[in-house]
């Protein structure tokens, strides 16, 4: 196939989850919808696989597949301008798979109004392929609240517990990191000079003539901060686990395990390389606010929560921590290593949740003081739940860990003492991980249970729960032993030929 | 205004130049004509009529948009065509249309004379067109005049419900007052600059550009500034600019649907088409006052707007005090455009996006208010979701594009004001104005909260259905159409901003 035909598949896998959304909410009969929303799941994730495939490997950090369309505001630079270099490739891949499980583990739930369900859940999706596609910074930007969007009334329609306060802080405190972002963006574009939201032409422009200290430091605050609220960066991280808590199985995956590394690849792609003395200034309070909040404090607060939803959601912000230093430490390794933790990170986040979501229905509670024993009755459950678990602590085996390792290899050059509470934090997680899968599945089980399963005798995952839960564990795997799946391509961009990074640690 | 002026006034009357104007005033005494002429039981045919003449109207100027009369003065310089102006006139002809679609739920219900409403919406609307056009304080003065005489009328259309009443009274008093403000302010503007000279047109203290050239002289002078700030604070009435919003929610709630509707869209562009004639054209030279003055209006228009709304559970007050903040994000723009040319455009960009869906939100409401116009409240919106899903996703829509959530219209207006702003350098106020939008999202939110997120309870008590006019088929089209382009333009500006940004 030639490149025009791969940037058509690369707007298709984009369109296809939208223009099936838009034809479910002009009232395609059910019948319809679910087989057109099965298409829309699975095409995403076969045209990722090929493009992985076509990607040249001396692309360095060009985009390939390119596309571009001219929407009304040419005259401000904005055009929807689509394709891949090594950095977003990895994340459009995380986009299309994790939005394949999730869609058929909504496809086969009995959500009550399964068809608007669905197409909220194909806007988060085709929201997400688009944000990850867009070389231009406002649709970045764009499609990123086109998927945010639907969270929310997830949230509020089929959400648990909490869901109407969970809704509105959600709501609130994503809106204040994307006006923040959206602001820092602005303010790129109008003070660069380059008249255009193309981050081509933009690193072109600022590596060419870059903006005063002072602008810089700025705005890469602005940026910290906006896209940090959206990532759930200490202390701006409390609407994460009580959203996570209330959002609905399906949501949660996408949201937690995709949506919430827009602001990290903000970071890495736009933050760093355009604003690199920015970087630089903001560097120490970025690594402190990473390690001491989200590692230290949320670790403990982890181990503190009783509510397994909860305890996942505190620890997908804890593990956010880990990302902010690779990225506190600008250096190749290290952000390279951010690449490959955000998506080991984004699969066994959403594999969990999706596990959490089946140990609920089975015991009729999120509370793991009301569990045990679980391992009897659903065998697979439970070892798809202690893979999941060590996955999430870093084991060996697991992209994970490649990602952790060389986040704590970079961090090492930036700060030793960093360096040892972020390694501490493997123990808190550790910690929590074990103690969870023990409760829920081993030992004995609780009066409660013993009620609920008399009432409703478990039976282990169905294969609507184990194809998603296995999509996402042999992603894990293949990435695990196989790392340079990701980080060749991550690790090119990076490094060539723009300065990405100003402290050039890593090098060798 | 002497002799001569009319004299030159009747050697230049290019009626032709007015001709969408007179169509309407002229289906305006129509209209009247033919309640007399045809028998009681053809009377419903009299609306349709009104529709097809602003319709005709909209053809008309759509089809000559860039050319006719354009850039030139007509009937001695009280009027002068350009491009915004005609801008304006396509926006007021759209707005005034769907005025009348949302009457037609309202009025029957209500059973009062229509045709009298249908007439003055028409007189309104040309008077709205000359308005933006005028280049002339006497021509501008009554323009303005009989737009706000005809809304005394309208506010107080239900004249057997009290809130109506009472609202009517406050807008009758604080509108004359505003217009005796906006007055005083031309005879000091008057009376700085008037002269008599002769040779050929006679220039007064009236004319724009005469008045211009004064201020641009004198920059100094302290009855022209006096004069000017003046003439501002009576626009700020029509646009709800604090400190004169003062009417907005007692007006809004007792105002019967479709005119709330008109002011909120109408009255409220025709009121920045005139700011943004006036800061550029004629005040133009007094740049160094205007740029705080209006900075200041905005920042406080922006933040009473909003805080005021937070705790709002009458929709049609939660629109006005909404629409009070929407006035501030325009203020933004119209500030902005002092040094950023293409920023107007923004301004007209933002009120194409805020019109749709305003219309669409109000058309939503007209059909779902129950016997008392005046008593919406969001307790009325539980299970809208379940009971009518189309309006139930076109309010939903409508709002989140008042609340600038993308990917609605919404957001490319806020966006496009947004840039214009960082790009005049109003940091504080941009800072400002995004505080306020995080502010609006959370009663936005609430309203789309109401309607859809309360609808999936648990258990407990199920609320009574929504009683709901079923919307015809017209007003189905008309609603869908407005949802639909509130959608696309959130993703594909080009067909208005190609016509309105000129970049």
């Amino acid at each position: 196939m030639d490149a025009s035909s791969n940037a058509l598949l690369l707007q298709l896998a984009i369109a296809t989850p939208l223009l099936v959304a838009l034809a479910i909410g002009l009232g395609l009969p059910k019948r319809f919808a679910t087989k057109l929303a099965a298409i829309a799941f699975i095409w995403p994730a076969i045209i990722a696989v090929w493009l992985w495939k076509q990607f040249p490997t001396d692309a360095g950090n060009a985009y390939q597949f390119l596309s571009k369309v001219d929407t009304g505001l040419g005259g401000f630079g904005i055009a929807l301008k689509l394709g891949l270099n090594g950095v977003s490739l990895p994340m459009f891949m995380l986009a299309a798979i994790v939005g394949l499980a999730a869609g058929i583990y909504a496809l086969r739930s009995n959500a009550e109004r399964l068809k608007i369900y669905l197409m909220l859940l194909l806007v988060m999706q085709g929201g997400l392929l688009g944000t990850f596609a867009s070389v231009d910074i406002f649709f970045f930007y764009f499609f990123h609240e086109l998927a945010l969007i639907p969270t929310f009334i997830m949230v509020g329609i089929w959400g648990g517990r909490d869901r109407n306060y969970a809704a509105m802080k959600m709501t609130i405190y994503l809106t204040v990191g994307a006006m923040l972002s959206l602001i820092g963006l602005i303010a790129i574009y109008t003070k660069s000079g380059a008249e255009s939201f193309d981050l081509v032409t933009l690193r072109a422009e600022l590596a060419a003539n870059p903006l005063s200290v002072t602008a810089q430091k700025y705005i890469f605050g602005l940026l910290m901060f906006g896209f940090g609220t959206l990532v759930s960066l200490w202390p701006l991280h409390t609407w994460a686990p009580l959203g996570y808590g209330a959002a609905p199985s399906s949501a949660a995956m996408l949201h937690a395990g995709v949506l919430k590394k827009f602001g990290l690849y903000g970071l890495i792609q736009i933050a760093l390389p355009l604003l690199p003395a920015g970087a630089q200034a903001w560097a120490w309070p970025l690594a402190v606010l990473a390690a001491v909040g989200n590692v230290l404090v949320i670790g403990f607060v982890t181990i503190a929560q009783r509510d397994l939803k909860q305890m996942l959601g505190y620890s997908s912000v804890m593990h956010m921590g880990y990302c902010f230093l690779g990225i506190a430490t600008l250096s190749v390794i290290g952000t390279g290593g951010v690449v490959l933790l955000m998506v080991a990170h984004g699969l066994s986040v959403a594999l969990l949740f999706l596990l959490a979501t089946s140990v609920h229905h089975r015991t009729h509670t999120f509370d793991m003081a009301e569990m045990g024993g679980l391992a009897q009755k659903t065998p697979v459950l439970a070892a798809f739940f202690v893979a999941g678990t060590m996955a999430s602590i870093g084991l060996p085996g697991f992209a994970n860990f490649w990602g952790e390792l060389t986040v704590f290899v970079s961090l090492w050059q930036f700060s030793p003492a960093l360096t040892a509470v972020a390694i501490a934090g493997v123990v808190i997680s550790a910690i929590y991980g074990l103690r969870a899968a023990a409760r829920v599945f081993f030992g004995p089980s609780t009066e409660h249970l013993n009620t609920v399963l008399a009432k409703h005798p478990a039976v282990d995952l169905a294969w609507s729960e184990r194809l998603p839960a296995l999509i996402l564990l042999v992603a894990l795997l293949v990435v695990g032993f196989w790392p340079k799946t990701i980080s060749t391509a991550a690790n090119a961009a990076l490094t060539a030929p723009a300065p990405a990074v100003v402290r050039n640690v890593s090098s060798r | 205004m002497s002799t001569e002026l009319l004299q030159a006034a009747a050697e230049s009357n290019q009626w032709a130049a007015i001709f969408p104007e007179l169509i309407l005033a002229c289906a305006a005494l129509g209209l009247l004509a033919l309640e007399i002429v045809l028998p009681k039981s053809q009377h419903r045919y009299i609306p349709t009529t009104a529709a097809m003449a602003l319709l005709a109207v909209l053809v008309g100027l759509i089809r000559n948009f860039d050319t006719a009369w354009m850039n030139r003065d007509t009937f001695a310089g009280l009027l002068h065509h350009n491009l915004p102006g005609q801008v304006a006139r396509v926006f007021f002809t759209v707005s005034s249309l769907l005025v009348c679609s949302i009457a037609s739920v309202v009025l029957p219900r209500s059973k009062m004379p229509r045709v009298e409403f249908y007439a003055i919406v028409l007189v309104i609307t040309a008077a709205m067109m000359l308005l933006v056009q005028s280049n002339h304080f006497v021509m501008f003065f009554v323009a303005l005049e009989t737009i706000t005489i005809g809304f005394y009328i309208l506010v107080s259309y239900f004249r057997d419900n009290a809130l109506t009443l009472e609202a009517g009274l406050k807008y009758l008093v604080t509108g004359a007052l505003s217009s005796a403000i906006m007055l005083f302010g031309i005879v000091m503007l008057y009376g700085a600059v008037g002269r008599v000279e002769a040779g050929g047109v006679v220039h007064t203290g009236f004319e724009f550009d005469v008045v211009a050239d004064f201020l641009a002289k004198n920059p100094d002078n302290f009855l022209g500034i006096l004069g000017a700030l003046l003439v501002l604070s009576g626009v700020g009435f029509k646009i709800g600019a604090f400190p004169f919003q003062i009417w907005i929610p007692d007006v809004y709630q007792g105002a019967p649907t479709p005119v709330t509707a008109f002011l909120a869209v109408g009255s409220k562009a025709a009121g920045f088409a005139v700011l943004l004639t006036l800061v550029h054209n004629v005040f133009a030279p007094l740049q160094n006052i205007l740029v705080p003055v209006l900075s200041t209006l905005a920042a406080a228009t922006l933040l009473f707007g909003n805080i005021s709304a937070l705790s709002q559970r009458n929709t049609k007050r939660l629109m006005g005090l909404s629409g009070i903040s929407h006035a501030g994000f325009l203020l933004l723009g119209v500030t902005a455009s002092i040094t950023v040319p293409w920023a107007s455009g923004a301004v007209w960009f933002y009120l194409f996006t805020y019109m749709f869906a305003s219309m669409a939100v109000f058309g939503v409401m007209a059909h779902l208010a129950g016997d008392d116009d005046t008593q919406q409240d969001l307790d009325g919106y539980d299970r809208l979701a379940k009971d009518r899903p189309f309006l139930a996703a076109v309010l939903a829509i409508g709002v989140g594009s008042l609340a600038g959530i993308p990917p609605l219209a919404g957001f490319m207006g806020k966006l496009l004001v947004f840039m214009a702003a960082f790009e005049a350098k109003l940091y504080t106020l941009l800072a400002i104005a995004i505080v306020c939008v995080v502010i609006s999202i959370y009663y936005y939110f609430g309203w789309i909260k109401a309607a859809w997120f309360e609808t999936w309870r648990p258990e407990g008590e199920t609320p009574a259905p929504v009683p709901a006019t079923e919307p015809s088929l017209i007003n189905t089209a008309l609603l869908a159409s407005l949802a639909l382009v509130t959608v696309l333009l959130g993703f594909f500006q080009q067909p208005l901003s190609a016509w309105l940004l000129n970049r």
